[in-house]
């Protein structure tokens, strides 16, 4: 038997984007608002992130667990209802959660769901990364975990692979653990550079080693040499992805882009009554952008909260190659170009970009072009702020963002 | 020759015998199987009704940690072994019989049928030939379906296909719980479970002695059912029958998202250039796409490689294009025991008390219940008593299968014991209950690998992401 309740807005996932809304919605007197987390913790991976620059603007200082600790205050003293332990595993209906935790089942109904469920990286299976399959291979977030919250040890020689700044993070955590970092490996041209450990840039993982442990990767630079790093640890870093699981299994769409739920300027979802905030919209982002996106969700559930309709969609924004993504990525009402306006889009290359013209397109039309006299990195999002949105035509086709 | 037995197992064991390391116990045993996959688990479970002192021991820190772990999880009818063969027999037989022992013991069965789907010509006109040799093998229910009718049934299939070969019998089955099922039965009705115990050579006399990497074992029946390694438990007692070459497998699962695109087991039609590749729904609730057939030298090479995986994808997305857009959960291989041969090498030497049970290809699975009959009859022929036998103790295994009811959404269970409310790895929803139980069950696991062929921990698309450290410290905690 499943225990009913209705609450006035549920929120799944008490990391940074969840808890800065669940702060600002009860804040706001929007009734009971509830957070779900999984874990047994709130505060999402910053729980796990030991080292400073937390926070917006950034304090060089706060740690991850310390700002996790506070977003987790903020959302409580604002008279938020921090639920740890508790997953959703399914929907009963369009607003109404499945949920399982030690007290039991319940079905919990909402006026307003929010989906702020964060991104993961893709472990090692799902870069069809070829080999065998031994102990040692780890992502940033299992490795986090296995040093900061549990004491595990780890290995002692440690290879690190990817090019987005959570290299450094990896390598100090497995340097902490008392292990050697033998080199960062990238595929990409450029990488993050970390003192005293050697990069090789343009350069896949050709296969793992190891029968039992991992005894070692096997590397193939651009120019077809191959070689053996011996170690017994290797970290897949970044390539995130939203966790969009419970988002799918709702009905809810999702951009083919961004793989998490698609979402208008207003982080409404395809499905009435529904939102997203946070990582699950993009991948990674620091934590204060993730925390910024859930306080900026405020306004638009009280106003769902307040009555106001759900607006049908119009046309989709879409990206050309090189471009991976743009968030937001679904075009609704008037209200929501305005607030699309006011907000910067997030857009994100696959390629760096120096100095790139972005234009934007509907039906051939070119609504808007600009150079960005800036440099890019792949690990890194542009932000849009355009003023172009008030000449898309709400009946036209798909709104194309590209590389002019 | 009359043989009685040296010992006579207690009717109701009060303690079970697994042993992982250390000198093995003395004695002489009645009979002893080298290879505890999930032919050797099904021959003790079969041997285990009599009142005799058994021995299974493995290599390996596991039951199943061979070729059992990592095979394409089907229960097969047998339409399509060889008329007249001894794998065509018994693979019928044991269908029969690991379908009423599934349901019984809560072994996760779901009988979707198979599509053998024509993509060409050459496919569509060895269909009525599949068709007859199913009927020659004793299977009924087989029959042609046109274009039309494979597309109503599989609508995300990829344009071309010309029509398939119904076989509704055709099922999806649990290969772990199987082979835990069959260790679980046979070590609590007595029988000695001895791992990391690899057979370095044998003695032969009025008894059996084993050598083993733990120290000799003396046996009066032996039974070979090393899988990769039979032909050379074989040369041991002189027998050079047959060579097991590996064939190797790979295997890429997709994530549980992908489920709803495929509603059928999706069979290759094997032609001139061998079996091709099967996309087929797994019990844990996601797609398997594989295998390759690669024939190797090396019986531990079980590493995926770029090859073998961008050749899935390419038939991947041909059969199932979808799919292709799903994310990766696994990507895994298994060496298969061929022989060269087209059937089982099942011989019985019953001079020197001894059987081999070897080339136990990918239907082994399927034929391991008819397998372990079939052997003991063959001990019995060779002396073996087999007066006394009893039914064993019913089983009920932890479910790990997807359509049936599992303890995360279980109220009842949940009020009676919260640690089945306390969701420990979130992609597969393993509760903390079930590991502490899969912790401390009749056959622990080795490994976290064990762990996770008990209870699905950590086999989810974040691989440990989330859960990685906990479900570690749980296993590390019970081993302590």
């Amino acid at each position: 038997m499943s225990h009913d309740r209705t609450v006035d807005v549920l929120i799944v996932g008490a990391g940074p984007a969840g808890l800065a809304l669940a702060a600002r919605l009860a804040g706001a007197g929007a009734g009971h608002v509830e957070v779900l987390e999984r874990e047994q913790d709130a505060g999402g991976v910053p729980r796990h992130c030991h080292h400073g620059g937390f926070g917006g603007p950034v304090r060089p200082w706060l740690t991850g667990p310390a700002y996790a600790r506070r977003a987790v205050r903020a959302a409580m003293v604002a008279g938020a209802t921090v639920r740890t332990g508790v997953s959703a595993t399914g929907w009963a209906g369009p607003l109404t959660l499945e949920t399982t935790s030690p007290a039991g089942l319940e079905r919990i109904t909402a006026r307003a769901v929010v989906l702020a469920t964060g991104a993961r990286e893709r472990p090692r299976s799902a870069r069809l990364v070829p080999g065998s399959r031994p102990a040692g291979v780890l992502t940033t977030g299992e490795l986090q975990q296995a040093v900061h919250l549990y004491g595990q040890d780890i290995g002692r020689r440690a290879v690190v692979v990817g090019a987005e700044p959570v290299v450094r993070h990896a390598v100090r955590t497995l340097r902490r653990a008392g292990a050697e970092v033998v080199a960062v490996v990238t595929e990409r041209p450029r990488g993050t550079a970390v003192p005293g450990v050697p990069l090789l840039t343009a350069t896949t993982v050709g296969e793992l080693r190891g029968r039992g442990r991992l005894s070692g990767v096997v590397v193939r630079h651009a120019d077809g040499r191959t070689g053996i790093l011996a170690c017994d640890t290797v970290v897949f870093t970044g390539d995130w992805i939203p966790d969009h699981e419970l988002a799918r299994r709702g009905g809810i769409a999702v951009d083919r882009g961004t793989r998490g739920p698609a979402v208008d300027a207003s982080f409404r979802t395809s499905v009435p009554g529904v939102f997203a905030v946070g990582n699950a919209l993009h991948g990674v982002e620091r934590a204060a952008t993730a925390a910024a996106e859930g306080a900026a969700a405020a306004a638009p559930v009280l106003a769902r909260l307040a009555g106001a309709p759900w607006p049908e969609a119009g046309p989709p924004l879409v990206v050309r190659a090189p471009l991976l993504w743009v968030t937001p990525n679904r075009l609704t009402d008037l209200t929501d170009l305005t607030a699309l306006a006011r907000r910067p889009l997030l857009l994100r290359s696959g390629e760096p970009l120096t100095a790139p013209v972005l234009t934007a397109a509907q039906d051939g039309r070119l609504l808007w072009r600009r150079r960005f006299p800036v440099r890019t990195a792949p690990s890194r999002s542009l932000r849009l702020a355009p003023g172009w949105t008030d000449r898309v035509d709400r009946s036209g086709g798909p709104v194309v963002l590209a590389i002019g | 020759m009359t043989v009685s037995p040296a010992h006579t197992a207690p009717t109701a064991p009060t303690a079970t015998t697994v042993t992982t390391g250390g000198a093995l116990p003395g004695g002489e045993y009645d009979v002893t199987i080298v290879g505890a996959g999930v032919v050797g688990t099904a021959i003790a479970r079969e041997l285990a009704r009599l009142p005799l002192r058994i021995a299974l021991v493995d290599a390996s820190d596991d039951v199943g940690d061979g070729t059992s772990k990592a095979n394409t999880a089907l229960l097969h009818t047998g339409f399509d072994a060889v008329p007249g063969s001894v794998e065509s027999r018994l693979v019928r037989e044991g269908h029969l019989l690991l379908s009423a022992y599934a349901a019984a013991t809560g072994i996760p069965v779901e009988p979707l049928g198979a599509l053998l789907v024509a993509w060409d010509a050459e496919q569509l006109a060895a269909l009525p030939g599949l068709a007859e040799k199913a009927l020659r093998n004793g299977y009924r229910s087989a029959r042609i379906i046109p274009a039309e009718e494979v597309r109503a049934r599989e609508p995300e299939l990829g344009p071309g296909a010309l029509g398939a070969l119904d076989v509704p019998g055709e099922s999806l089955i649990c290969p772990w719980t199987t082979t835990l099922a069959y260790a679980t039965q046979a070590v609590r009705a007595g029988v000695e479970l001895h791992l990391n115990c690899r057979v370095l050579g044998v003695t032969s006399a009025e008894v059996h002695t084993v050598a083993t990497g733990r120290g000799p074992l003396r046996t009066r029946y032996l039974v070979n059912a090393a899988g990769l390694y039979a032909d050379e438990i074989d040369r041991l007692l002189g027998h050079a029958d047959f060579t097991v070459t590996p064939r190797r497998g790979q295997l890429i699962v997709f994530d549980e998202l992908a489920r709803g695109l495929v509603r059928h087991i999706l069979l290759p039609v094997p032609g001139a250039l061998g079996k091709g590749v099967l996309v087929s729904p797994t019990v844990y609730g996601k797609v398997m796409l594989g295998p390759t057939a690669e024939d190797l030298d090396d019986k531990t090479d079980t590493g995926s490689t770029a090859e073998g995986l961008a050749l899935l994808r390419e038939k991947g997305r041909r059969i199932l294009p979808a799919l292709l857009e799903e994310e990766v959960t696994a990507v895994y291989a298994g060496l298969r025991a061929a022989t060269g041969n087209d059937d089982y090498a099942i011989r019985a030497h019953p001079e020197q008390r001894y059987v081999t049970v070897g080339g136990i290809r990918s239907t082994g699975l399927s034929a391991s219940m008819a397998i372990a009959a079939y052997v003991v009859e063959l001990l019995a022929d060779g002396g073996l008593p087999v007066a006394g036998a009893r039914d064993l103790e019913p089983l009920r295994m932890p479910n790990l299968g997807e359509a049936f009811p599992r303890p995360y959404r279980d109220a009842e269970l949940i009020a009676r014991d919260p640690e089945y409310g306390r969701i420990v790895c979130h992609c597969e929803r393993v509760t903390r209950g079930e590991i502490r139980d899969a912790l401390a069950s009749t056959v622990p696991p080795g490994s976290p690998d064990g762990l996770r062929r008990r209870t699905r921990a950590r086999g989810g698309r974040c691989q440990g992401f989330y859960c990685g450290p906990a479900v570690r410290a749980l296993f590390e905690e019970a081993r302590r």
